[in-house]
């Protein structure tokens, strides 16, 4: 623990620490560009100039470790002469546009040049031009203002494990680029617009459409994925604008994935802004509010209980899938369920559905198992601290499914699902390797659990981490990974077949067989609803999608963004969405849409509004009055051990960009699944 | 200078070391220890560049990337940080052409205007023939023999307009002369024959 003192304040800091955190620590504002916490140190800006007693030049405080003794002036005359100098040769070949840069009014070069810079340029002489480079649909450069601070060739090789940038050339020609201005084949790549401390890198969507201060600003949760990162919505009147990451430790850290941050153009398209009837003439046509609870009224009637199902879409609030369990559970219908993709998972052990060892006890993990999913794709930001765990401890990875790049390499044990017995009755060699490590974890995806064969799958994981003694006092290395938002707090609330009730499948299968005549979709789109063809099926949502063309009613709902709603992330971490915009036309919130309907049908629902509807499902589930915390779930008796069928297993997701409502509406994320579709074409040809 | 501007633009479809490549290969890459052989990318793209007539080819970048485990960016990187590298074609004879301060005072300005007359290349081109490509490069650090033009591995010294004239047409016609000193000075002695030491007799080693 090294002692310094920096401008006359003595400050202990840990080991390894650098003079500029030292003097963060006694409260001196040091500027930089380069220098980032989570990146490695490049020490190329010179921006963090200081003076060191004895020494014969001002340091770079980012690149010097801390030592015992030392005394550090961040206020002297020569160390605001050599941050004026900086300064002044970082702007020789800046541009002076920031009216028309997109980074205007959140530069830290602007900020900076403020702050320590001098007032007048004495620069005469022609400033560098540099050609703009092609880093796919997300990513918009004008290389002129580049500092060239590599914090981007940084963070796509240290996080986000692509090699795709450099800086080519030396001296003053240095530019970044990626290799052969190839896209960036991240599905964090965005981050390095947060990264970028100038206009060099700005968002190609958000370009020229509006400035940070005219945006109001609301924290709240992203549903793209279930990792629950915590993001920063920012709206100008009615429209999201832009999704920045919010820190979070526990979490996300502060990167998005690229979905997370540009999904958001497709809340304007394809919405479904009012109630719509489907006419004799087999098309849907606009009706009122009350047209449309009439006929669901009339319908139901005629219906007896166990013939109406409910089925709850993957990015449904609680508060939602709560309404709508109450008003199911009011009608007697035991036919629900929010597994749309037919994941075998059990309500009953919370344990089994949860990643158990949290998103921040991944750094602890000493060996990993990956079955069922890849992570990159289901919860990129997740895999990126997968891959920081690789580089720290060079830890063993196993990955069980579609062979696939994770970013850091892994023993592939190919994709026979035959090879989780062996794992689960420790003759498999990796199973032993687990067997002898301190923190194993596995992560079991919803390509494991999907399969018919579920619930074997479930038992044999329960036996390899009974084997592998991977639960115990104070490690839980089982983990099942949702890529589903809303999946955590259905199965929390019981959002499933309660007793005799039948699962998506059997609803699917009833519906084709006319065992079920009533279908209530909240919010569910990935579901075959060819099938539901002889029903009669209430689709309540926010986009035009599958779910409503199958719909003989749509109730116009309301996006994540422009409603409060609790979301349980798969660490079963209940987290608070908040509203940024007001729902399109006659929309309404999808709480209240159900409780205006209970009040029709005269099951009225006990609560009249948001405060009452959260008390009653608090009361009901303990575990969501705890915002933002992670109560350990007990490890219990899960799965039931069968016959494994042969069928290879698969990945959770097999695509990234267009996975749901939202992000199959965007225009961005359609361009991103060209463009890498295309790359890989090009790949191919080669 | 964009990515386009420094590779060239036709690429040969493949690359692939030669026999006696492979062996440079070898040996270079042995020099490291193991897990180490990243270090040795400097040494790969050299090789590349000398048999395949003074250039590197996109292709070879990669097929070193494979060789030495490294990303294509890392190897692109340090082939354009280095000005010893060229990612385009050049001529048969590469000139580099000393600028700095000891050649510019003994006369690299006549050199560089030879070249100009004769060949009508500046810094950065290749003549119409063909044959000759020109780069103004810093300290090639035979200052005492200034100044200098490099053809491909070999250095010309104590150049003025008319030697370096006799050189080109030398090249020109495929013959070129003997390297070093065009004044005739042996290695970096004095011009004119040694001035001190004249007494000296050198050391018969025994044995």
């Amino acid at each position: 623990m090294p002692k310094l003192t920096v401008d006359g304040i003595e400050v202990d800091v840990e080991d390894g620490a650098t003079v500029l955190q030292a003097c963060e620590e006694a409260g001196a504002e040091i500027p930089r560009f380069c220098y980032h916490e989570r990146l490695s140190i490049a020490g190329n800006c010179r921006m963090c100039l200081v003076d060191m007693e004895r020494a014969p030049k001002p340091i770079a405080s980012c690149a010097m470790p801390a030592g015992e003794g030392m005394v550090i002036s961040t206020k002297s005359e020569r160390v605001k002469k050599a941050r004026e100098g900086v300064m002044e040769f970082l702007l020789v070949n800046h541009p002076l546009d920031c009216p028309i840069c997109d980074q205007g009014g959140e530069c830290d070069l602007q900020d900076q040049a403020m702050g320590y810079g001098h007032d007048a340029s004495r620069y005469a002489e022609n400033k560098r031009a540099v050609s703009e480079k092609y880093m796919g649909p997300l990513i918009k450069t004008v290389m002129t203002r580049c500092i060239h601070c590599t914090r981007c060739v940084r963070f796509s090789t240290e996080v986000a494990g692509v090699t795709d940038l450099g800086a080519i050339g030396r001296g003053e020609n240095v530019e970044i680029t990626t290799y052969l201005e190839k896209t960036i084949a991240s599905e964090l790549s965005a981050n390095v617009i947060d990264l970028c401390p100038v206009g060099a890198l700005t968002s190609r969507p958000y370009a020229f459409v509006a400035r940070p201060w005219e945006l109001i600003k609301v924290e709240s949760i992203d549903v793209m994925d279930a990792m629950g990162a915590n993001i920063r919505i920012d709206a100008r009147g009615n429209q999201v604008m832009r999704v920045l990451p919010r820190l979070n430790e526990d979490i996300n850290e502060e990167w998005i994935s690229d979905k997370a941050r540009y999904a958001i153009d497709g809340l304007r398209r394809q919405r479904l802004d009012k109630p719509y009837l489907r006419g004799k003439d087999g098309r849907l046509h606009p009706a009122s509010w009350d047209d449309a609870f009439t006929a669901i009224a009339a319908r139901l009637k005629k219906t007896k209980a166990d013939k109406m199902a409910a089925i709850a879409g993957d990015q449904i609030d609680g508060e939602a899938m709560f309404a709508l369990k109450s008003l199911f559970d009011k009608l007697g219908s035991p036919h629900m369920d929010c597994r749309q993709d037919g994941a075998k998972l059990s309500a009953k052990t919370r344990a089994s559905y949860l990643f158990n060892t949290t998103i921040a006890g991944i750094d602890e993990a000493d060996t990993i198992l990956i079955i069922g999913s890849n992570p990159r794709i289901e919860a990129p930001v997740m895999n990126a601290r997968i891959r920081r765990n690789y580089l720290h401890g060079r830890t063993p990875i196993a990955h069980l499914g579609t062979a696939a790049d994770l970013t850091y390499p892994v023993e592939h044990l190919g994709d026979d699902i035959s090879v989780l017995e062996q794992l689960a009755a420790g003759k498999h060699t990796f199973a032993k390797l687990m067997k002898k490590a301190k923190k194993p974890m596995v992560i079991i995806g919803m390509g494991a659990l999907r399969r018919a064969d579920g619930q074997a799958v479930m038992a044999l994981m329960h036996q390899l981490a009974e084997t592998t003694n991977m639960v115990n006092k104070d490690w839980n290395g089982f983990n099942v990974l949702h890529h589903a938002a809303a999946r955590v707090a259905g199965l929390d609330m019981g959002f499933v077949p309660g007793k005799g009730g039948k699962d998506v499948a059997g609803i699917l299968d009833g519906a084709a067989k006319g065992a079920i005549d009533f279908v209530w979709l909240l919010g569910a789109d990935e579901l075959d609803t060819s099938r539901l063809e002889q029903a009669f099926v209430v689709y309540q949502g926010h986009h035009g999608d599958k779910g409503a063309q199958c719909a003989d009613v749509v109730l116009p709902g309301a996006a994540w963004a422009e409603k409060d709603g609790l979301y349980v992330n798969f660490e079963g971490r209940p987290q608070m969405a908040r509203r940024a915009a007001f729902p399109p036309g006659d929309a309404r919130e999808d709480w209240a849409i159900i409780r205006a309907f209970s009040e029709r049908i005269n099951k009225t629902l006990s609560f009249d509004n948001l405060a009452e509807l959260r008390e009653e499902m608090v009361a009901g589930v303990p575990v969501f009055a705890n915002l933002d915390e992670v109560v350990p779930a007990k490890w219990g008796k899960f799965g039931k051990s069968g016959k494994l069928k042969g069928e290879p297993v698969e990945a959770g997701l097999a695509t990234f960009y267009m996975t749901c409502a939202i992000s199959r509406a965007s225009e961005t994320m359609a361009e991103c699944y060209s463009a890498t579709k295309a790359d890989k074409s090009v790949m191919a040809a080669e | 200078m964009s990515i386009q501007t420094i590779i060239a633009e036709d690429q040969p479809d493949s690359f692939a070391f030669t026999r006696e490549s492979e062996k440079e290969i070898k040996k270079a890459i042995s020099k490291y220890p193991e897990g180490r052989q990243a270090s040795a990318v400097k040494s790969l793209l050299y090789i590349a560049q000398k048999q395949n007539d003074n250039w590197i080819p996109v292709k070879a970048i990669e097929e070193i990337a494979k060789r030495l485990d490294m990303a294509e960016m890392r190897v692109l990187e340090v082939a354009s940080f280095y000005s010893m590298f060229n990612l385009k074609p050049v001529g048969k004879y590469y000139l580099q052409a000393c600028g700095t301060t000891p050649c510019m005072l003994r006369g690299s300005d006549d050199v560089m205007r030879c070249i100009k007359d004769k060949l009508d290349i500046s810094s950065g081109e290749t003549s119409a023939c063909g044959k000759f490509s020109l780069l103004e490069v810093e300290c090639l650090g035979a200052c005492v023999n200034a100044p200098i033009l490099q053809v491909n591995d070999d250095f010309y010294e104590d150049l003025d307009y008319q030697s370096t004239k006799a050189l080109l047409e030398a090249l020109e016609a495929d013959a070129p002369p003997p390297v070093g000193s065009v004044a005739g000075r042996q290695g970096s002695e004095a011009e004119g024959g040694a001035t001190t030491l004249k007494t000296a007799k050198r050391s018969k080693k025994k044995g």
